[in-house]
């Protein structure tokens, strides 16, 4: 019964930090995470544009290793390979032809016992995670989702489209707090960060402008690419907004090796563009982090309410309402 | 020696289109112990009936089987032609060729020689068939109606108005429904409470009407025209006979910050309340989980101040037995609440509301007296953004059906609110605009042309707080799909309308089904959209699907129709289909051995202890009965019986066992 990791290639590149916090994490956790043997491409954005079969072929062969080898689950943390192995799962268990065709394609008969599981989900199983907290992350944090950790609702059957909470919750778990914010799964811009930097530096922008306004200290995110758009390209957001923004950027696996006291370059911290100043220190109030832009935390959420205290003829929120 | 008549139906090119009806009509007349037998296109026509009472009078048939469709479609007008003909309506069946082999099949051989099979069957179980009586049974003039929202008063007043006794049951403390806590009502605007106080009044005063307000059903026994219903009568902690409703004890209490549910949350009320000046009865309760005497054990202000003494304390709920003929339920609807939206803000924003919030905020008896005010910060909204189809029609959110007044009552909501706030700027995001009904389209048109409504199609993706303002991100479909932005001071969410929240459990209590959203099911879609698969149960408003106000009504006054129909027959006839214990000649008397298993398993109490005496009063033994007014049928017993001493008349073992042999002993020259 063991849990195998598929990393795809932004966790051994773009993403290297991603896999080192992970494997550090997992390692202080007390929880091997063996590679997928032979793993391969997941196919990423190209080839489901392309070609299905391709594009189910793929992640198939991934999956069909991890069943050979054993592994009753598969820990994917990249949210786009999440997304591809997830999606081949559930139309391939779906459709009995087609997983026979695939698996001719592949040469491996693919059965779909190995669940697929997300950073968050894998994170959420282990039991206990609180007692492993040696440095409360005392940060306020805006959990970014992104648009593929959680969707579409029918696959992956994992938290709320469209209001998740389930990584609020283990941010919860560590000592941070987590806000409440408008753009949890609001797009970055993902693969257009090549051809359109344009249109990533204004969604990305809008992101982090969000995040500032309601005072977070750092976003945290669990997904290589909108790491790369939120951090990577930081100057193009700041160029087009016409101001800076220093809020970090920081994968949960690495916010959660801060709790647990792990060093931060063996989290790989130092190689974000946008740096991490408070992973020294972690007690110290966090103040540093904050743009100016930001120096009124919650401007915008009670503003209405300042010069016209009218009486209000309420009750309470309605959710209070009888049955 | 049997003479069975078979009579094979073409169903148009239902049946005949998959089926060789020709051979099946050949194969059957070399069955053994058929006399006749014949195919025709429409078996149920005129034409096709009277071929079936010529060959019972002119071919002497002993027994009669119809292959054509379910006999849940025509088996009693099958039955009815045979009878007319002289032959028991009993010796009539049908073999199902249609939803069991026609529908289901391509055309083949093997197709035609299922339906051979099938006919072959029911002829093997129709040589078994033994002529039987109808059962009387005799008809309480008294309805049930469960709810007292719009359709259930009006199915009351109409069945009382007919000169029948009603129970009418309600579980708030007053009758009115969803209906008194409308503002006004579409297309006309006229004021929703001055068009239905009127009619609560009426129920109140009827004479033929009885009125238990917060009161529930506990359960309900019995079969069509001889129901026993347990009703619980909620205690109101006071004594309704001596209370005049005066109102000192509301005016004083003091407990006044309760959400009122009237008022859906947005206004309060005392912990001893009427949850409106116009409510009926005009008696108040005391809500037990607030009133500081219930929570501290001190207070009693209410009891002191009352000028008659009527407030109880120590009352109990009261359990009351009725025996009725037939039961309304009338229970209505629910809108979705809470944790639905959480991306829209739903519970979370204040100035996020749903549209019975929105009804409350522009009715002149709410919180706000009728003034545009938005719950948050009292301030009247500049900008208010209504959003149709929030959660209708949208299979993320596990609702697929259209809730079907949304798009009146948004229009009615953005065209109130302009009419309150001229200056205002409403918009609507929809996805269809859903106005068929009498002069409904007209009224939409008029929002958005004479009141100047901006209607925006597309969907809204998000909305969140940004400076006071509550930003609402959707998209212009019209314009290609262009993402927007509108800052609102207010939303009013449609959310979609469910099946009240105890739909589930009632329906279960009364033995009526129910579709995947609890919505209550008629027996057809079509032609019987007021009954219950259930007899002597009628469905009235919106408890079967969301319904508007002329809908549920003109459904309600169906519903009383029938039950009038009910109760206009002195008694009813009732299929022979129960279950019989065996009864022998002496010395044996029966094969019963009296163990009464079967009467623990009756889902119904219909098995009695009968005991058999000698003629010198001796005890011989005793036996299991079973009461005919009763028994439903279901079987129970018979699958439980260790002798197998019961059997269920038109289905016994002997026939079953006919229809199995005569599956098994299929023989190629059939076909």
């Amino acid at each position: 019964m063991k849990t195998g990791f598929y990393p795809g290639c932004s966790m051994k590149g773009s993403a290297r930090e991603y896999s080192e916090s992970l494997l550090a994490v997992s390692q202080a956790l007390g929880r091997e995470l063996p590679e997928i043997p032979d793993w391969n491409c997941c196919g990423a954005t190209a080839a489901h544009n392309l070609d299905r079969d391709l594009a189910l072929a793929l992640p198939a062969r991934i999956l069909a290793a991890a069943e050979k080898d054993g592994m009753y689950e598969v820990l994917v943390p990249c949210a786009a390979c999440y997304s591809r192995l997830s999606v081949t799962r559930h139309e391939l268990l779906g459709d009995e032809d087609l997983r026979r065709k695939i698996s001719g394609l592949i040469e491996a008969d693919y059965r779909g016992t190995a669940r697929v599981l997300n950073i968050v989900e894998w994170l959420g199983g282990i039991p206990d995670l609180e007692s492993k907290v040696r440095k409360p992350f005392a940060h306020k944090v805006a959990c970014y989702y992104g648009c593929l950790l959680v969707r579409p609702a029918g696959i992956v059957n994992f938290d709320r489209p469209e209001e998740p909470r389930s990584m609020d919750l283990l941010m919860k778990k560590i000592g941070a707090d987590p806000l409440d914010w408008a753009f949890k799964t609001e797009c970055c811009g993902a693969g257009f960060s090549v051809s359109r930097t344009d249109l990533v530096a204004r969604l990305s922008g809008l992101i982090l402008d969000d995040a500032v306004q309601r005072g977070a200290e750092a976003v945290i995110v669990a997904c290589p690419m909108c790491h790369l758009n939120l951090d990577m390209r930081r100057p193009n957001i700041e160029k087009l907004a016409g101001k800076k923004y220093n809020i970090p950027v920081i994968y949960i696996t690495q916010a959660l090796g801060l709790a647990m006291g792990i060093e931060p370059k063996k989290l790989g911290l130092q190689r974000h563009k946008v740096k991490v100043k408070f992973t020294q220190g972690l007690a110290k109030p966090p103040a540093a982090s904050i743009t100016p832009a930001s120096a009124k935390p919650t401007a915008g959420a009670k503003s209405a309410s300042g010069d016209s205290p009218a009486e209000a003829p309420f009750a309470g929120p309605s959710a209070k309402r009888g049955a | 020696m049997a003479r069975i008549g078979v009579f094979i139906c073409h169903c148009g090119e239902n049946i005949s289109a998959t089926v060789d009806v020709k051979k099946v009509a050949a194969a059957a007349s070399r069955i053994p112990g058929v006399a006749h037998s014949v195919e025709y296109k429409y078996m149920c026509s005129d034409p096709g009936q009277q071929m079936i009472k010529n060959a019972v009078r002119e071919k002497n048939l002993t027994g009669v089987v119809v292959a054509a469709c379910s006999p849940r479609m025509h088996e009693p007008t099958f039955r009815r032609a045979c009878a007319e003909a002289g032959l028991n309506p009993f010796l009539c069946e049908m073999a199902n060729i249609r939803e069991h082999c026609s529908w289901v099949h391509e055309k083949s051989d093997a197709t035609t020689n299922k339906a051979i099979d099938i006919v072959r069957t029911l002829v093997a179980k129709v040589k078994k068939n033994k002529a039987l009586l109808p059962i009387k049974v005799p008809v309480t003039k008294t309805a049930l109606v469960l709810g007292g929202g719009i359709a259930g008063i009006q199915a009351s007043l109409d069945i009382a108005n007919a000169g029948h006794k009603v129970i009418l049951v309600e579980k708030q403390p007053s009758i009115g429904g969803h209906m008194s806590q409308l503002s006004e009502t579409f297309p006309t605007l006229d004021c929703s409470q001055c068009i239905l106080t009127p009619r609560m009044v009426e129920v109140a005063q009827h004479p033929n009407i009885t009125l238990h307000s917060y009161s529930e059903l506990e359960s309900l026994d019995g079969f069509i025209g001889n129901f026993k219903a347990r009703i619980r009568k909620k205690a109101r902690s006071l004594d309704e006979k001596l209370c005049t409703g005066c109102g000192l004890c509301t005016q004083k209490c003091p407990t006044r910050k309760i959400a009122s549910e009237f008022d859906a949350g947005l206004g309060l009320r005392p912990a001893i309340y009427v949850p409106f000046p116009q409510a009926v009865p005009n008696k108040p309760v005391i809500d037990r989980e607030h009133c500081t005497y219930y929570l501290k054990g001190k207070c009693r202000l209410c009891e002191k101040i009352c000028p008659t003494q009527a407030i109880r304390f120590d009352q109990e709920d009261e359990i009351l037995e009725v025996e009725v003929g037939a039961v309304v339920l009338a229970t209505g609807f629910d809108i979705k609440h809470g944790d639905f939206f959480p991306e829209y803000g739903y519970g979370k924003y204040k100035d996020v509301i749903d549209g019975l919030q929105f009804e409350r905020l522009a009715s002149a008896s709410g919180p706000t007296l009728g003034e545009m005010r938005r719950p948050s910060d009292g301030r009247v909204p500049e900008t208010v953004v209504f959003v149709a189809c929030a959660g209708s029609r949208d299979p993320a959110k596990g609702i697929e059906y259209c809730s079907k007044i949304c798009c009146m009552y948004t229009a009615k909501h953005a065209m109130l609110y302009k009419h309150k706030v001229h200056h205002g700027r409403p918009y609507v995001f929809y996805m269809d605009i859903r106005a068929g009904g009498k002069m409904y389209e007209e009224f939409v048109r008029r929002a958005q042309e004479v009141d100047g409504v901006q209607y925006i199609r597309g969907r809204v993706s998000r909305i969140y707080e940004r400076g006071g303002k509550l930003v609402v991100k959707g998209a212009d479909t019209l314009l290609g799909a262009r993402p927007m932005e509108i800052e609102a001071d207010l939303v009013v969410l449609a959310t979609a309308g469910v099946a009240n929240a105890g739909a589930e459990e009632l329906a279960q209590k009364v033995h009526v089904s129910y579709d995947p959203y609890y919505f209550y099911s008629e027996a057809h879609p079509k032609l019987r959209p007021v009954e219950t698969n259930t007899a002597g149960i009628f469905l009235a408003g919106a408890c079967q699907a969301p319904k508007d106000i002329p809908e549920s009504v003109a459904q309600a006054s169906g519903a009383a129709a029938k039950v009038a129909g009910l109760f206009s027959q002195s008694e009813l006839v009732r299929e022979p289909l129960i279950a019989v214990v065996d009864r022998q000649a002496p010395p044996l008397y029966s094969t019963c051995v009296g163990c009464f298993l079967c009467q623990a398993a009756c889902p119904y109490q219909a098995i009695e202890k009968e005991e058999i005496r000698g003629r010198d009063g001796r005890l011989i033994k005793t036996v299991a009965k079973v009461n005919p007014g009763l028994c439903q049928g279901c079987g129970t017993c018979v699958a439980l019986c260790r002798s197998k001493s019961i059997d269920i008349q038109g289905f016994s073992h002997e026939q079953v066992y006919a229809e199995v042999l005569a599956l098994l002993n299929r023989g190629e020259s059939d076909v």
